[in-house]
């Protein structure tokens, strides 16, 4: 076993040389990469912790304004329904002013043109009365030779026209 | 070189030689020569170097590469964490160190070079080189032990609800489980180093002597014993990793202790 056979003859270069090269091992590549290489890792880890909560935050607020721009939304399209209601009120009333007034118009119109026509009515039967009580005069003077007052003729022909 | 003609000593992997007449290279006294083990703890380090530089880009969106070295950091980060707690933090750099070093140590010497005529070395399977490994890590459990606790640090060797009589000998016992962490610490990643390495050794000299010997011996012998070691080397290779998470982990483990006795 030349680990033993040998031990005398070789434990100190051994030795040296072990505390040699793990002592460049521990100080070079122990203390001075694997500091730097670990810190490279928790930057990582740091930034993508920043990133997830920065993209976190960013949800919250796409919501927040989505949520605020719905409210608005509604407020608008209440408000829009409110205008519309209130132009639809505005017009009902209006054209039923309108039609009101129209109405009006026409009832006075009509009740104007019935006076007129009761009075060319009239005005007519007493014309036709009298053209009837002279026509029965001049007929009863002609055929019976009686002289009918105007009165008498006028009573008769009231009274014959009334049975019309 | 004791290895004869034609035939495979399973030990002489584990000769340690010095390289370009580097013999006589001596600091105050010790031979410091260049072996070819050192040779291997250097390539172990340029390997390993090279491997956490390529995972230094810093990029945000990692690479492969990266991707990888911060898979390593990672894992011993969270072994860490869970198994010392936020204390465990400043000690990564050397768990770090200590389970790549082995790790990278174990699996270069895995690595099928004989095929284009280099040796691979292990040089974790001496227990020079895993004693030193284990003295560091017990060093750095007494030292946080006593830096954190003075003397009440010798209360870990006194567990909680242990009736007063029974201190004395409770006391000793732990005190002794807890010196030989060091060695077990130690034999363990050589043990387990070296005979999966004999164990290799051991089944390719069985195909070279059973193919040597004839048709019948080469079916009989060498084939399965060929099959066997594609599986051995399989294993190996889990072994290697295994053996680094168990020093690594225990190493942690040791300094829970010390961060936070019991």
């Amino acid at each position: 076993m030349p680990q033993i056979a040998q031990i005398m003859e070789t434990y100190s270069s051994q030795i040296f040389w072990l505390l040699v090269t793990f002592g460049f091992v521990f100080f070079v590549v122990g203390r001075g990469m694997v500091p730097r290489v670990m810190e490279t890792v928790a930057q990582r880890d740091d930034q993508i912790a920043g990133d997830l909560a920065a993209a976190e935050a960013a949800r919250a607020q796409a919501d927040e304004e989505e949520e605020a721009w719905r409210k608005r939304e509604n407020e608008n399209r209440a408000e829009a329904q409110a205008v519309i209601a209130k132009a639809k009120a505005d017009a009902a009333a209006k054209s039923e002013k309108k039609l009101a007034a129209a109405q009006k118009r026409l009832d006075t119109k009509l009740a104007k043109a019935e006076v007129e026509i009761a009075e060319a009515r009239t005005a007519a039967l007493t014309e036709v009365e009298s053209v009837a009580a002279e026509a029965a005069q001049d007929i009863v003077q002609q055929l019976a030779g009686v002289k009918v007052t105007a009165a008498n003729a006028k009573s008769a022909v009231k009274k014959a026209m009334t049975n019309v | 070189m004791a290895a004869e003609e034609g035939k495979v000593d399973p030990m002489h992997q584990f000769h340690i030689e010095p390289l370009m007449g580097s013999n006589s290279w001596e600091l105050a006294g010790f031979n410091i020569a260049f072996t070819n083990s050192a040779m291997w703890m250097v390539i172990t380090t340029i390997v390993l170097t090279v491997f956490v530089v390529g995972g230094m880009k810093r990029e945000l969106v990692p690479g492969r590469w990266q991707m990888m070295v911060e898979t390593f950091t990672g894992f011993i980060d969270d072994m860490l964490e869970a198994n010392i707690g936020k204390a465990g933090r400043k000690y990564v750099p050397y768990i770090f160190s200590l389970f790549m070093f082995i790790l990278f140590a174990n699996l270069l010497g895995l690595l099928p070079l004989g095929i284009i005529g280099l040796h691979p070395f292990t040089f974790t399977s001496h227990f020079t080189v895993t004693g030193v490994l284990a003295i560091i890590s017990f060093s750095i459990v007494l030292i946080v032990g006593f830096w954190k606790h003075g003397i009440k640090f010798f209360s870990l060797f006194v567990p909680h609800g242990t009736p007063l009589p029974m201190i004395p000998i409770i006391f000793p016992i732990e005190l002794i489980s807890f010196l030989v962490r060091p060695f077990s610490l130690a034999l363990r990643l050589f043990v387990a180093m070296m005979a999966g390495h004999v164990l290799l050794k051991v089944l390719s000299s069985f195909v070279i002597d059973g193919t040597n010997a004839g048709v019948e011996f080469a079916a009989l012998v060498a084939v399965p014993s060929f099959i066997l070691m594609v599986g051995i080397s399989a294993l190996e290779i889990l072994v290697a990793g295994i053996q680094a998470y168990v020093f690594a982990l225990l190493t942690s483990l040791y300094i829970n202790d010390a961060e936070h006795l019991h």
